[in-house]
């Protein structure tokens, strides 16, 4: 990557966003051998949901990456298209499993999004800005392109040098909502437990029917009273409060078989690709060798020693999802590790990323390297495809930065997710019959983020009395993206409508996945399709603490 | 452009699928060939034939450059509104309307995936043979106006050997109909094969009926390796000269080798000079006959490694080295320019041999992969286009590879099209009086010149290096 680009990364670690003082002079970073990577084949435009939901070229990886190509060299601004664009993307990376040349992707609209919230505190800073903003490349009439690829230097750096005016601007709503998201809740775990107390007492007091009946959630977005229906009863304060912060092996021999080095396989994994069919055979396993062939021994593995796994609990999955995170502690300890809820780690910072608000994701990640490193772990397990997949980016969010860089590369080479621990465990031997005919959704970022997908599957096959339909199309988004189902509502429901025509084919009555936003989606998508009454959603660990 | 007309187009097609954004439009202002970029005015999304003839209709009136798009994924320039004007983006159209099994023919719409219709028709046990290597993205609107090969080109043809009827609005917006289910038809001249390659130059081509063949039973893959390029060309000479026509026969030498080992570690010998990836279908028993022959022809022609493919997933693996050459080139330097120049096959080694020392005496990286027996060759080359003085010599060798392939008896595009890329060396294959008779036809068709202005014919010796066109007169 560009020095540029790294700077830009990890200039700001303070709690504060950069305020910079015009918008005018600013010239988007991007990583420009990134973005030149892209060949313009067209290869991940049949993989990409919003380019198949709209059918237009802007709206397709390749379409988001040549804009943002346009912004770099000052040929197009940043304007309220583009934002609406880069947002309208779910970041769900299967174009990046489609991409014969290894784009980046993810990394790419991480980048767009952060030059637009830069761009938009800029402008909000501004106290006048009455000229006509509509000026940005005015002059780009058919035939002609304004600026050449003169504004591209040889050294990677993209130097704009028109003066394109960037007109985004945040409304005083956004503003408001954005601070209190990103800057005053999710950087403190200890507010977002606050949120989950009171999410639990209004469930509990019949608020939330209160509120039903009064009509307070006609005022609410449409996207969040739909929401609201699919949220699961959050766990009582008395609860999480019983929660053990070391759960100890339960299972017969301690955990067996596992190699010394983890994680870090979304980055140097092999990815074969394929010309002719776009077809990407990505696993992780490939670059993680179990453990037999690394000589290990088929028990007690790092030496002779249990291994000690620390809880990445995830804030929203620790709040909603609770008992998930209770189930997988238990499966682990099961398969013979000891299970750590490791203090002080805070969110991932994947929304953060996501939403152009990399400073905060810097905090929040250095937060987490720092509380792991403490806890004197093996490895790093979390459950939620969607944090891994922005766990394992610590290393490149840090690269050159002298003080975290080698941290956070030692963070991320005990990284695992718990579906791909236990595949390289020895089989865990589950006792109880679970009698369901059970599909599974990948979460994106597990899958195209973090190339796991055999091995949920291959775990759920293994459960007594199941019988496992594959969904047809499960590598596709669902739609929940974060928090797309909200920002993008229509879009996020048509895509979920089509999943849920698939999910009833199949005539399974348990859906399994493995990331909070796609159990909720899924719950929301079961309400919408009338399924409630025999289909229910689960996490993937919940389905296999079932057969214990 | 004008409002008022914008607002003319909107009422054709309505207004979600009239896109005037800067934004939008730029999106549509390349395809997959590097260095070229022109913005259109306006991009439609037409739904059926009615709407596509009322909007040429109106083009022609206020003489409104039209050009048509499927995936661009083409790879000469073909899609790239080099004077403005209307991007009409097919994939709208892309109902498969029928699979006739009684006459082994398919009619669907232009914006049909390729992919899409292998998967239909394979499902009925039935077959549409050509492949080219971006078939799960491109259109087979596009592959008909660019007649796209691909692996099977050997054996099977490409396809201009599987159309038979076509529905085409010209540019006055009339609509024409050539051709049909008939397995012979004389019935005047051949427009459909005229239109087959016609590159969005005559007219848009709206419906196509294609020939089917029955689903061979089975698949079989070998590999052989080869320490000498004569070798391996030697082997493709000799394995047709048994009179034997391999489903396909792939060709990668020491440079993609590299590459692509590098980039997937499976495992290739490095020491070796080139490869070959064959393949035969067929009946089971016909195959296995014919790839047992086959790998004797490798052996006795001088391949040092011959390896059969015991299951269809083993030769899936054998065949990644082939899916994944571009790929691997495309991740060594930014830019990376894809060529087909195209020899008879007896001139693959000369060709390749060629191609290497023009690469040398300009100080380009070239690495060359294709179909070996087609001679169809894709010499690619790794640049980086911010890179004025390396680019300028890259052009230089390209054209030098141009005029080698011309002189071997080949031709400077094997089935990517001329589009503007090669717009300029058309005349190096045609000749003078020929490119006259093509601008003639073109004429006939296109007496305003609306239909993918700049495409085919060179209005200069422009090189084709043309990122933005700010000397562009218009
Ligand atoms: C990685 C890669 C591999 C490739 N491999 C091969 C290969 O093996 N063999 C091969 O032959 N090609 C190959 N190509 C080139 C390309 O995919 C083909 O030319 C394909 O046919 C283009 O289809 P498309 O739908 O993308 O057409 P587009 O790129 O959208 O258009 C191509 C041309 O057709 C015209 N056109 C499109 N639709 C219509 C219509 N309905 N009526 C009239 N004109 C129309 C356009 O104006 C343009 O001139 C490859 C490309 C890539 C990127
Ligand atoms: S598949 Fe990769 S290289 Fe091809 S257009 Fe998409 S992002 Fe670019
Ligand atoms: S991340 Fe998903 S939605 Fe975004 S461009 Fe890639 S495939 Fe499309």
């Amino acid at each position: 990557m560009s020095t540029s680009t790294k700077d830009t990364m990890t200039k700001e670690l303070s709690n504060q966003a950069p305020v910079a003082e015009s918008a005018d002079s600013f010239v988007p970073q991007f990583d420009m051998n990134e973005i030149m990577n892209c060949m313009r084949c067209g290869f991940c435009l049949p993989a990409c949901p919003t380019f198949r939901e709209t059918g237009k070229e802007y709206a397709s990886p390749r379409g988001r990456i040549a804009l943002m190509k346009g912004i770099a060299t000052g040929q197009l601004a940043i304007d309220q298209d583009f934002e609406d664009n880069m947002y309208l993307c779910l970041g769900c990376r299967a174009c990046e499993s489609a991409c014969p040349a290894g784009v980046k992707y993810g990394r790419l609209v991480e980048n767009a999004r952060d030059a637009i919230e830069t761009v938009k505190s800029m402008n909000a800073s501004k106290t006048t800005d009455t000229q006509s903003d509509q000026t940005s490349v005015a002059t780009a009439q058919g035939g002609s392109l304004q600026v050449a690829a003169d504004a591209i230097t040889a050294n990677g750096a993209a130097t704009g040098t028109l003066p394109l005016k960037h007109t985004v601007k945040r409304t005083a709503k956004e503003s408001f909502v954005r601070n209190l998201v990103f800057r005053r809740i999710f950087l403190y775990p200890s507010r977002i437990e606050k949120m989950g107390t009171v999410l639990w007492a209004a469930q509990t007091l019949g608020l939330q029917k209160l509120a039903d009946k009064t009509g307070l959630m006609r005022i609410l977005p449409r996207s969040m009273a739909e929401m609201q229906k699919a949220v699961p009863k959050v766990a009582s304060p008395a609860a999480r409060r019983k929660r053990r912060t070391v759960v100890p092996p339960s299972g017969a021999a301690s955990a067996a078989g596992v190699m010394q080095t983890a994680g870090g396989g979304a980055a140097n994994r092999t990815r074969v690709a394929s010309a002719a069919t776009g077809v990407v055979t990505a696993g992780a396993a490939t670059s993680v060798p179990a453990g037999a062939s690394t000589g290990a021994s088929m028990d007690g593995s790092i030496g002779s020693k249990t291994i000690r796994v620390g809880m990445f609990k995830g804030c929203v999955m620790d709040v909603m999802f609770f008992e998930a995170n209770e189930a997988t502690a238990r499966v682990l300890s099961k398969a013979g590790c000891e299970v750590v809820f490791v203090e002080d780690q805070a969110c991932c910072g994947a929304l953060h990323a996501h939403s152009g608000e990399q400073w905060g994701a810097l905090d929040l990640a250095k937060r987490n390297i720092a509380a792991f490193e403490k806890a004197g772990i093996d490895y790093v397990v979390n459950n939620a495809g969607g944090c891994g997949a922005a766990l394992r980016e610590y290393g490149h969010w840090f690269e050159g930065d002298p003080e975290w860089s080698e941290r956070a590369k030692a963070f991320v080479a005990k990284l695992m997710d718990a579906n791909e621990l236990l595949a390289k465990l020895p089989e865990i031997s589950f006792t109880k019959e679970v009698h369901a005919r059970v599909t599974y959704q990948d979460s994106c970022h597990l899958r195209h983020g973090q190339g796991i997908w055999k091995q949920p599957r291959e775990l759920i096959r293994q459960l007594p009395g199941v019988e496992y339909v594959e969904l047809p199309g499960a590598d596709q988004c669902c739609g929940s993206a974060g928090i797309y189902n909200i920002t993008n509502f229509d879009l996020s429901m048509k895509i979920l409508d089509d999943k849920m025509g698939k999910v009833v084919d199949t005539k399974a009555n348990v859906i399994v996945t493995s990331n909070p936003g796609c159990l909720l989606q899924m719950r929301q998508g079961i309400i919408r399709a009338g399924l409630s009454d025999h289909v229910e959603a689960v996490h993937i660990m919940e389905l296999l603490d079932r057969a214990l | 452009m004008d409002e008022s007309l914008i607002r003319q187009f909107r009422e054709i097609v309505g207004n979600t699928y009239v896109l005037d954004s800067i934004q939008e439009r730029f999106s549509y202002s390349y395809d997959a060939t590097p260095l070229y970029q022109s913005m259109p005015d306006l991009v439609i999304q037409p739904g059926d034939t009615e709407e596509i003839a009322a909007i040429l209709k109106l083009a022609s009136q206020h003489r409104i450059p039209i050009v048509s798009r499927g995936a661009g994924s083409n790879l000469s320039g073909g899609t790239v509104p080099v004077e403005g004007g209307i991007v009409l983006h097919l994939n709208r159209m892309n109902e498969l309307m029928e699979i006739d099994t009684d006459n082994l023919t398919s009619t669907f719409q232009p914006g049909l995936v390729t992919a899409d219709l292998h998967k239909a028709v394979e499902a009925k046990g039935l077959f549409y043979p050509p492949d080219p290597g971006s078939m799960r993205v491109s259109t087979l609107g596009g592959n008909v106006a660019e007649c796209a090969g691909g692996m099977r080109g050997l054996k099977y043809g490409t396809t201009k050997d599987y159309v038979m009827g076509v529905q085409a609005v010209l540019p006055d917006g009339s609509v024409v109909r050539f051709g049909g289910k008939n397995a012979k038809d004389v019935a005047g001249y051949d427009i459909t094969r005229l239109l087959v390659g016609s590159e969005g130059t005559l007219a848009v081509i709206t419906e196509i009926t294609a020939k089917l063949l029955p689903l061979p039973e089975s698949t079989q893959t070998l590999v052989a390796y080869f320490r000498s390029l004569v070798d391996a060309a030697k082997t493709v000479s000799a394995i047709i000269a048994a009179k034997i026509l391999p489903s396909s026969m792939e060709f990668l030498d020491h440079g993609t080798m590299h590459v692509v080992e590098d980039f997937s570690h499976i495992g290739l010998p490095l020491d070796m000079e080139a490869m070959l990836l064959i393949q035969q279908d067929g009946s089971t028993l016909q195959v296995e006959e014919d790839i047992e022959r086959i790998a004797s022809l490798c052996r006795s022609s001088g391949a040092v490694e011959v390896r059969m493919a015991a299951t269809p997933q083993e030769g899936d693996e054998l065949m990644t080295a082939r899916r994944a050459a571009l790929s691997a080139l495309a991740r060594v330097r930014p830019t990376t320019i894809l060529e087909d120049a195209t020899v008879p096959r007896a001139k693959l080694a000369e060709m390749v041999e060629q191609v290497n020392a023009i690469a040398k005496k300009y100080n380009v990286e070239i690495c060359t992969f294709g179909h070996a027996g087609d001679g169809n060759l894709h010499p690619t080359c790794l640049t980086d286009e911010r890179d004025k003085e390396e680019i300028e010599r890259v052009e230089q060798a390209f054209e030098e590879i141009f005029h080698a392939a011309i002189k071997l008896g080949g031709t400077v595009t094997g089935e990517h099209g001329v589009g503007l890329a090669k717009a300029r060396y058309l005349e190096l294959k045609v000749g003078h009086e020929g490119l006259e008779l093509m601008k003639r036809v073109k004429q006939a068709f296109d007496p305003l010149g609306i239909m993918n202005p700049g495409k085919m014919f060179a209005k200069d010796t422009r090189r084709r290096v043309v990122i933005g066109t700010h000397e562009h007169v218009h």
